[in-house]
């Protein structure tokens, strides 16, 4: 029984990576939307936009990283 | 196709996802591993750092005007930290810019050379990643004490802020300021393994011949992004310890 609650408790944690695509999806239409209306200012920024996507993947990678845990750990 | 065991048709995998990350012993038949065991990874960590020797050294070994490939790949990646380095941290960053390229260069190395099928990725594992990401962490803390003294405590007391609001922020600084190994280095690892257990779950799919063809189809464009993938994780680390880098430097929020 615990074995199986781990299992849902993975499924759930797994939300999260979705969730976390939201956020880096919307790095990116900002980016995307603040670059059209000065184009000439894009190329100076795109470490900036990598350094945002990297913190909103980073929290999404957490939860991979509680769902493995439960699969494999507990 | 040996054996047709394999595509019997009530699937489900052959193979465990998580195992081509398992760390063995190259030689002999001990699964025990001490220090000094050639493994796997160390074999595969080993061929990352002769890669960028090669990439690196080979190709500026001719120094010609007009560069060849391998000279204008390895110009293209010198160039290309070098910008970064120089954009992030400022003229006085550029004192570390070997230990930046050096990080950069084994990150993407491991990553491209973890694409091979049936290679090992060292950069999928934690054990390796927690030590790249603490090692920059311990010489940021070091260059930061070092350069500014204890000037270098005003990164967590944000001037800019209300006075009532600075302890509250100090607390949030401080503790963010800690998580950074452990979201620099679950970041480069968790991309990475993520992607390459993603791939062996298709891989898995391909046992069961309905499915096989989007199987191969999925395996494929997964395959594209991971190539993506590796390079700018490896970009990420970088730039991100170029960003922690010039902290250290600069202080003052």
């Amino acid at each position: 029984m615990e074995g199986q609650l781990a299992h849902i408790g993975a499924g759930i944690a797994g939300l999260g990576t979705g969730i976390a695509a939201l956020g880096v999806g919307n790095v990116a239409a900002n980016f995307l939307s603040g670059a059209l209306r000065n184009p000439s200012a894009a190329a100076s920024q795109t470490a900036t936009l990598f350094i945002g996507i990297a913190f909103a993947e980073a929290l999404g990678i957490f939860s991979f990283l509680v769902a493995l845990l439960l699969m494999f750990a507990v | 196709m040996a054996t047709e065991t394999h595509g019997v048709e009530t699937g489900g995998l052959e193979f465990h996802p998580m195992d081509q990350f398992i760390v063995s012993p190259l030689f002999g038949d001990d699964a025990s591993v001490a220090w000094y065991t050639i493994t796997n990874a160390t074999f595969w960590m080993a061929l990352a750092v002769l890669a960028t020797f090669a990439m690196l050294v080979l190709g500026s070994a001719r120094r010609s005007v007009v560069p060849g490939r391998m000279q204008s790949v390895a110009e293209l990646a010198y160039g290309f930290i070098h910008k970064m380095v120089e954009d992030i941290c400022g003229k006085e960053g550029l004192k570390f810019f070997p230990y930046i390229m050096t990080l950069f260069m084994f990150i993407v190395m491991a990553n491209f050379l973890g694409l091979i099928p049936t290679a090992f990725t060292p950069t999928a594992h934690f054990s390796v990643t927690v030590v790249l990401a603490l090692a920059v962490f311990i010489t940021v803390t070091v260059v930061g004490f070092v350069k500014n003294g204890a000037a270098f405590l005003s990164l967590f007391w944000v001037s800019s802020a209300p006075l009532a609001l600075r302890p509250v922020l100090a607390i949030i600084e401080l503790i963010s300021y800690f998580v950074r190994p452990v979201s620099h280095s679950i970041r480069l690892a968790g991309n990475v393994m993520a992607g390459h257990a993603v791939i062996k779950v298709f891989a898995g799919f391909a046992a069961i011949a309905v499915i096989s063809p989007v199987s191969v189809v999925a395996i494929t464009a997964m395959y594209g992004l991971e190539v993506l993938v590796a390079f700018i994780q490896a970009y990420v680390f970088t730039i991100l310890t170029c960003v922690y880098l010039k902290d250290a430097l600069h202080p003052a929020h």
